[in-house]
């Protein structure tokens, strides 16, 4: 498939590529089919592959399982640009080099997440793991939409604070 | 109303910094009718600008300037560019402290003489002690309205609090309530808003609740028509005369243009990385290792308390981000007694930070479920911060990079500190006690939490009786040259257990007394 032709594929579409060989069997087909994995990720310079990679490496690095896949995805969607699509596609080369050394096709093709970590323990100490790592910890955390997930509620002088609302209701002790 | 000073006047007290030794020295002088140029590096910030999010706060305040570092605490590690958190802005890091204002205790005054040699460790007795400085808490406290002192009720405890408190005295602790904190209490006492428990204590007070010089030493010096604040103005360099005697600042001003301001006195605020860095930038034929640097001691025995925090999980919420950040403190361990297996006492605490910055410093580096498995529990976290007595270290020490620049081209400093042996043994009896206190109520695990990023920054230009053994006098004016004074952090020969903005407050004021009283006198 050319490039052109991949730009403004589904999250559905890529899932079902990518990972189809292991996606039915371990996360089930209402993963992919869920209503809110409908969502369009566009990929306009690295692949649809590289993004199902760092998609999946942003899961198993920092994994929440009531955090939705979109959350993950705005988290890792700068890195397509023209000027990180070399570090990307060399990054993720040093990645599925180190899933083969340790029997698998890909780290997309592992299915349990057990085994993905192993591959990135592999690769942990190297600089395209850190560079991924250490954008996920602004990049995911925050955002301010996934914080009421984590029952965190940001900002509050615009509601006066908590002195009428709460900051000593604490009822269990 | 605001004064405005030619450069080539040379009658002006130049102080470098605005913080909590800066900006009310500035004011301090400014009311006894001395004419002050402040130049502050940062920005003016006020209630009105701060920011309620921490990644955004952290933009808008923190001194993110080159900086390296190096020596075995986590900090070189995970936070290599970043040595310490403190905030470039007028007002300096009030805006972003947390409001604790403890006084010394006597015996922390004395260090050499009452804990002995310790091997490896700098120690020293600084040249005064409590009774000396008993006045000076006294205007410092008043000036900045702490709780508990005066008559200004304690604060009320949040929820992060009353589980502290209760674990506190359920492992036995008696010396536990919400703390002296520079942070109104009630409407009655004091000129302030009282505290509205909104949280981000560390962001900038957006009720002006929190004591900042940013809102009131330095508006009320300004009001005198004696005080000038530059801002966005970094000094560069300090100049001297044949005589030795120094005579004016090279600064960078808001456009990035040099400039020279002349001066009668001048004072270094500019934080215990800055001071020194700038002391040492200042070399010249005559003072080749550094201006007031014939000890040797200038940037040696940085120390920035032993730190850490302990963050609890529980099986019910806790919403620790409400309410006062800092409003809880145990001090049951803060003596000297060593056979804990180490000198020095230490304080514990509450501390919370927002799921962003909790993200970042609950375990540095981290990653996979032991980590995020703590982050979902977010809600039902309690949380507490250690602050203990670090050992003054001849190797702990800023120094200039041979290769790293700042944006002026100027040498960035290095900041070099490991722990001490004593240092290691008090955090580890630290931690042991904060997840006894959170086990006692409940905690279903514990996070022994590595220090972030220094906050209490200090001992850079200590003070000394003994000009071979520290950079100041009792005064903080340098042993080496009579018109330069330091006026910040830099000066603590020892660093105590305590939360160190009273002491500075308190040094700042007895040291403008003292500036006043000698150019009246005609001395300096």
């Amino acid at each position: 498939m050319k490039q052109d032709q991949l730009k403004g594929i589904t999250r559905r579409a890529l899932l079902s590529r990518s990972i189809a060989t292991w996606a039915l069997a371990v996360s089930g087909a209402g993963f992919i089919a869920a209503p809110d994995a409908a969502w369009a990720l566009e990929v306009a310079v690295i692949t649809p592959d590289q993004m199902a990679t760092l998609l999946q490496m942003a899961r198993d690095i920092y994994p929440h399982d009531k955090v939705a896949d979109q959350y993950y995805a705005v988290a890792v969607k700068g890195y397509d640009a023209e000027d990180s699509k070399d570090m990307i596609a060399a990054g993720i080369a040093e990645l599925d080099a180190a899933a083969v050394a340790q029997g698998h096709a890909s780290y997309l093709a592992i299915g349990w997440e057990k085994d993905r970590v192993k591959v990135l323990q592999a690769i942990e100490n190297g600089a395209f793991f850190q560079k991924i790592r250490g954008g996920l910890v602004t990049g995911l955390y925050n955002q301010k939409e996934i914080w009421p997930i984590f029952g965190y509620e940001g900002e509050s002088f615009s509601k006066g604070g908590y002195i009428d609302r709460g900051f000593d209701d604490i009822a269990w002790l | 109303m605001v004064a405005k000073f030619d450069l080539n006047d040379d009658s002006v007290v130049v102080i470098i910094g605005t913080g909590a030794g800066g900006g009310v020295l500035a004011n301090e002088l400014a009311q006894k009718g001395v004419k002050v140029v402040a130049l502050e590096a940062g920005g003016r910030y006020l209630p009105e600008d701060y920011l309620n999010d921490e990644w955004a706060s952290f933009g808008q305040l923190a001194w993110t300037d080159t900086r390296t570092t190096s020596g075995d605490w986590r900090v070189a590690k995970d936070f290599s560019g970043l040595p310490a958190w403190i905030v470039k802005a007028v007002g300096g890091t009030t805006t972003h402290w947390a409001g604790a204002s403890l006084r010394f205790q006597d015996h922390e005054w004395k260090a050499l003489t009452n804990y002995g040699k310790v091997e490896g460790a700098n120690l020293l007795d600084w040249p005064i002690d409590g009774a000396e400085m008993a006045p000076w808490y006294d205007k410092a406290e008043e000036k900045l309205g702490v709780t508990r002192t005066g008559n200004r009720p304690g604060l009320p405890g949040n929820n992060n609090y009353k589980v502290f408190e209760k674990g506190a005295t359920a492992i036995g602790y008696t010396k536990v309530h919400t703390g002296r904190m520079a942070i109104q209490s009630s409407d009655e006492t004091g000129n302030r808003v009282a505290c509205q428990q909104t949280g981000f204590c560390f962001q900038g007070c957006k009720w002006g609740a929190k004591w900042s010089a940013a809102y009131t030493d330095i508006p009320e010096g300004e009001a005198t028509g004696n005080l000038e604040v530059r801002d966005r103005s970094h000094v560069a360099k300090i100049l001297h005369d044949a005589a030795g005697k120094v005579t004016a600042v090279e600064y960078y001003d808001k456009d990035g243009t040099l400039q020279t301001q002349k001066a009668r006195i001048i004072c270094v605020a500019g934080n215990t990385i800055e001071s020194p860095r700038l002391l040492l930038n200042s070399a010249s034929d005559m003072f080749p290792n550094g201006l007031a640097n014939s000890s040797d001691q200038v940037g040696r025995n940085y120390m920035r308390h032993v730190t850490g925090s302990v963050y609890g999980v529980f099986d019910k919420p806790v919403r620790m981000w409400r309410g006062t950040t800092m409003a809880g403190i145990m001090q049951d361990e803060a003596h000297h007694a060593p056979e804990r297996g180490f000198v020095g006492g230490y304080e514990l605490e509450t501390l919370s930070l927002g799921l962003p910055f909790m993200a970042a410093f609950l375990d540095p580096g981290a990653w996979g479920r032991e980590f995020t498995s703590g982050l979902d529990s977010y809600e039902n976290m309690a949380g507490l911060w250690i602050v203990g007595e670090d050992l003054p270290q001849e190797t702990n020490r800023v120094t200039l990079s041979a290769e790293a620049k700042d944006q002026f081209g100027l040498p960035a400093p290095n900041v070099n500190y490991s722990d001490h042996p004593n240092d290691v043994a008090m955090r580890n009896h630290a931690y042991e006690r904060g997840v006894a206190m959170y086990e006692a109520v409940g905690a279903t695990r514990a996070f022994p939490t590595p220090p972030y990023p220094s906050t209490h920054n200090l001992g850079t230009n200590r003070m000394s009786e003994d000009p071979k053994l520290g950079v100041v006098n009792k005064w903080g004016q340098t042993h080496d040259i009579a018109n330069l004074f330091i006026s910040d952090g830099s000066q603590f020969t020892t660093g105590a257990a305590e939360n160190p903005t009273l002491t500075i407050v308190a040094l700042a004021i007895r040291q403008a007394d003292h500036i006043a009283s000698e150019m009246a006198a005609g001395t300096i």
